[in-house]
């Protein structure tokens, strides 16, 4: 098993070639839609980089989890209700959402994953 | 008119790599003002006879059962100008394949001088979407007969392709 700052030089790598960013730009902190500029073409590049660095599989629904996003169960005015944030929670528990709790916006979502949650991912992903 | 911007395959070993061929000439239309005095191809033009080059090697792989669109240029660099008078040889080769999308790594070059490289991303679409038809079925083996994909083309195990009956 790989240790977490390994995993961190994979990903950032990943994250380099798929998004044209440089090196430094890929913090821990840094989120991957406000501040490397990822679109959703990107996440499917994402996505096949990181399976092959890791040998992993990564379905869709574990990193993008659109159907809660839109489904009328789990979300109400424009925002993610208390179910849809326990789905989100119990689907992607290596997310921090605290921040996005606060302003449970659907459009603020993007906004929530970073790169720290994308190292966390792996890390699980490759201990099970 | 159509949106040809490679002349024919030279190699196509399905699943794999391919080469394919683009003869760069004045009478292009594009080239009479790119520019006065000086013409040269553009380098977007390039990129899209590296995406047919490429694209018609993924689509093969998958049997054309999906429609495969380049979703992005992943990285690209150019190291000089096809001007009127090259060939430009692209080989492509698939890096990674998957049934929603695929990756590949395509090189330009002008004898033996590397042109331009590029890193190719395809999305393998289903109809609904959002991608409308591409190409009717008698349209697209009159373009993969141009290209001379069934007279040269090879398994990986080196029997030659079948011609579809669509």
């Amino acid at each position: 098993m790989p240790s977490r700052d390994e995993i961190f030089e994979k990903v950032k790598a990943a994250l380099v070639d798929a998004l044209g960013v440089e090196d430094d730009e890929v913090s821990p902190t840094a989120t991957m839609v406000g501040d490397l500029g990822a679109e959703s073409i990107d996440f499917l590049d994402i996505v096949f980089r990181l399976e092959k660095a890791f040998g992993i599989k990564i379905p869709r629904a574990e990193l993008f989890p659109e159907d809660v996003l839109s489904s009328s169960e789990y979300v109400t005015n424009g925002k993610v209700n208390a179910a849809g944030i326990a789905a989100i929670k119990s689907r992607m528990p290596f997310i921090d959402l605290a921040k996005f709790e606060a302003n449970p916006s659907v459009q603020n979502f993007a906004n929530t994953l970073t790169v720290e949650d994308m190292v966390r991912y792996v890390q699980g992903k490759l201990a099970s | 008119m159509r949106w040809f911007w490679i002349d024919r395959f030279d190699e196509f070993i399905r699943g794999r790599r391919a080469t394919a061929v683009k003869n760069v000439s004045l009478a292009e239309e594009h080239m009479h003002d790119h520019f006065p005095g000086a013409a040269l191809m553009p380098n977007s033009l390039v990129v899209e006879g590296m995406a047919q080059t490429a694209g018609l090697l993924v689509a093969d792989a998958i049997e054309f059962n999906r429609r495969v669109v380049l979703a992005k240029v992943a990285g690209a660099d150019f190291h000089f100008d096809a001007v009127p008078g090259d060939t430009l040889r692209f080989e492509a080769t698939i890096l990674d394949l998957k049934p929603t999308g695929s990756l590949c790594k395509v090189t330009s070059t002008v004898g033996d001088r590397l042109q331009g490289e590029a890193e190719l991303f395809f999305a393998h679409l289903e109809p609904g979407e959002g991608v409308p038809k591409l190409f009717e079925p008698d349209e697209l083996l009159q373009w993969l007969d141009h290209m001379h994909i069934y007279d040269i083309g090879r398994d990986e195990a080196g029997n030659p392709l079948v011609r579809p009956d669509w």
